[in-house]
């Protein structure tokens, strides 16, 4: 009896957890699900505020209208595969530009003694205080006096300028041993060749981690690509599906804006699946 | 192949003076070895001749060419680290092979480098491993195989055993030596380990808080200590040190204890004057009409040695080292007495040894 009891009680210690991380996992999923669901499914269906939890059979046509068209049937829209080749460069050059300045500036700060040294990490250290909505609007009119509206650099530059991961990646080049150091400076290798034969290689699994977060970090912003972008020709996806909702429920056609919410959510995951990998790899490799 | 010179050589952290001005010239392949306890400024030394720490006085020359102001890829040097310092993402071939990649040496004579190396290291089958593959014994080969390739004029060592168990490095000390014994280059060997020093060293350099207390061949320091922390350092257990008064006549040395020793040869100079004797623990013997009668304390039988703990009549300690399993037990009284060469007279105040 005892023992059964045990039996039954240990079962119960085993289904609460999941339960609750079902529950959790149905209620992140729903939206997604509906929002895949009514991508399938004809604007006057989805409007009329009872959609189908099945999917609709319009699902090719609506994909293939956000995708390349400018005219739905009540808005007119940027086609998605321009705003999505505007979102991927913004992320990549976002993401690919800060690793490449934070990893050199926190090289020169961990490796390097030069005067005010410190003061030159602290003045980069400060950058993470100063995101762009913080100073918004003198960059703005920096960007505006360049001639920088409308155009990839505009985009893009203010946003790599903050240093995010110099701090990330110092502390990790602190932990490479002097001896290390010492043993490639005997080995004749000079600063350059020390960063790119061994600092580099042993800094993967990081730039690979960083990479996933910057790449969203990019693909998400919206407030800065709001006030830069003017032309169509330069939207990028998150500003489009804002700008696809227009004035009130009557005039959207919310089935455009199911599919390119799908779409949109792509390369954020395929960068998450993919650099999956790349971690599981290095932490497998435990090199260090 | 090379000499190392260095000449009064000095260094300053700020205001703290590490190295004292330093005078050693090491020979063409010779192995020096530079021992003292740790903090006395051996790897300071070390990395001045490497060039990795700047010098702040005096001059540094491998074979004839002064280095003070060479990077250390220019000194011709290869150095071996306590902690291995092998790049973890290479390869055991590239590791060995990095060197001399920068230094454009072609891609053929890298192989056959290596493949000696390899081979005079055993580490042949290793070659595509990755260091985190290896064991402590194989890494720190695989770091004397990066300095091989080289062929530098001269290695240097930083305390390379430190990191191995016991039986390791024993192990790596006999192939370091037979290594030494084979390729014959100039090395300098930084340790605190006496027992790495005694059995590699042709010579050693005995360090104190930056300075040099001795140099010599390892039997002369062991046998002839040129101050008390030499005698102290060297010889374990170490040496036992005692007041002593040499009596006006030249002739004996009194203890506090009461006994009277026989001065080993009539200084006249050193006549009524007080001074510290040196007894090593094995020199000490067990004998019936002995000088010294000693209370047992202590005895630690070793096996092939025992070691007691005795008391000299006025409290003082009195080590004895004797061969063989043990003649005496807690409690008992021993005669014991020391033949006039294993006594070592030093200078109280300045510690330096009394010539004789
Ligand atoms: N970078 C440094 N700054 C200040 N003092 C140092 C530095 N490196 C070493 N020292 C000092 O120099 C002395 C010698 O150090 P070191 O050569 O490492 O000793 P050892 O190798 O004999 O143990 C020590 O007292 C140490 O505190
Ligand atoms: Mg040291």
């Amino acid at each position: 009896m005892r023992t059964d009891e045990s039996a039954f009680g240990r079962r119960l210690m085993d289904a609460v957890p999941h339960v609750v991380l079902i529950l959790g996992v149905l209620i992140f999923a729903f939206p997604i699900y509906i929002t895949l669901i009514g991508s399938t499914w004809d604007a006057g269906t989805i409007a009329r505020g009872n959609l189908p939890l099945t999917p609709g059979g319009e699902m090719l046509d609506n994909y293939a209208r956000a995708w390349n068209e400018t005219r739905g049937d009540r808005i007119i829209h940027t086609p998605v595969r321009i705003m999505m080749m505007n979102s991927l460069i913004m992320a990549l050059v976002i993401a690919l530009g800060k690793i490449a300045i934070s990893i050199i500036s926190a090289y020169a700060v961990a490796f390097f003694r030069f005067p005010l040294r410190m003061v030159f990490f602290w003045m980069i250290f400060i950058t993470l205080m100063l995101p762009v909505e913080v100073r918004i609007i003198p960059t703005y009119e920096v960007v505006a006096n360049m001639g920088l509206i409308d155009t990839y650099a505009g985009l893009t530059i203010p946003l790599i300028a903050s240093a995010t991961a110099t701090l990330l990646f110092r502390q990790f080049f602190l932990t490479i041993p002097d001896e290390l150091v010492e043993a490639a400076k005997i080995d004749g290798a000079g600063a350059l060749r020390f960063f790119v034969d061994v600092v580099l290689p042993l800094s993967r699994t990081n730039i690979a981690a960083l990479f996933v977060i910057l790449f969203i970090y990019g693909w998400n912003q919206y407030l800065w690509p709001l006030l830069v972008t003017n032309s169509g020709d330069m939207e990028t996806v998150v500003i489009g599906i804002t700008k696809m909702i227009g004035n009130g429920e009557a005039a959207t056609d919310w089935d455009l804006i199911m599919a390119t919410t799908v779409l949109a959510m792509l390369p954020p995951v395929a960068v998450v699946v993919l650099m999956q990998r790349w971690f599981v790899k290095g932490l497998v490799d435990s090199e260090k | 192949m090379a000499t190392v010179d260095l000449n009064r050589v000095r260094k300053s952290y700020g205001a703290v003076e590490a190295i004292k001005g330093i005078d050693i010239a090491v020979a063409d392949g010779e192995f020096l070895v530079l021992l003292g306890p740790s903090g006395c400024g051996k790897s300071t030394l070390l990395r001045m001749v490497a060039g990795l720490e700047s010098i702040t006085g005096g001059e540094i020359a491998i074979g004839g060419r002064v280095v003070n102001g060479l990077e250390p890829k220019d000194r011709d040097i290869a150095m071996v680290f306590q902690n291995y310092a092998l790049y973890p993402h290479m390869s055991v071939f590239d590791n060995m092979a990095y060197g001399l990649k920068i230094r454009g040496v072609p891609k053929a004579e890298i192989q056959a480098r290596v493949a000696k190396a390899a081979e005079i290291l055993e580490l042949g089958r290793f070659l595509d491993r990755r260091p985190s593959q290896l064991s402590g014994g194989q890494r720190q080969r695989v770091a004397m195989g990066r300095a091989i390739v080289r062929e530098p004029a001269a290695f240097l060592f930083d305390e390379p055993l430190s990191n191995l168990d016991a039986k390791l490095r024993t192990q790596m000390r006999v192939e370091i030596k037979r290594l030494q014994d084979r390729l014959g280059v100039t090395s300098l060997y930084v340790t605190h380990d006496q027992v790495e020093a005694m059995t590699l060293a042709d010579r050693i350099l005995v360090m104190n808080h930056g300075v040099a207390e001795q140099v010599g061949t390892p039997l002369e320091v062991y046998q002839r200590p040129a101050s008390l922390f030499v005698a102290g350092f060297i010889g374990s257990p170490p040496m036992n040190v005692l007041d002593a008064h040499v009596e006006a006549d030249g002739r004996t040395l009194a203890l506090p204890c009461g006994a009277a020793l026989p001065l080993p040869h009539p200084q006249p100079a050193l006549n009524g004057r007080e001074v510290k004797l040196g007894i090593r623990p094995e020199h000490v013997a067990v004998s019936a009409d002995g000088a010294l009668s000693v209370t047992v304390d202590l005895v630690e039988a070793l096996g092939a040695d025992t070691v007691v703990y005795g008391r000299l009549p006025n409290g003082e300690a009195l080590l004895v080292r004797m061969a063989g399993l043990p003649v005496c037990r807690e409690g008992e009284t021993l005669r014991l007495d020391a033949p006039p060469p294993a006594l070592h007279l030093f200078d109280g105040a300045t510690g330096r040894r009394l010539e004789d």
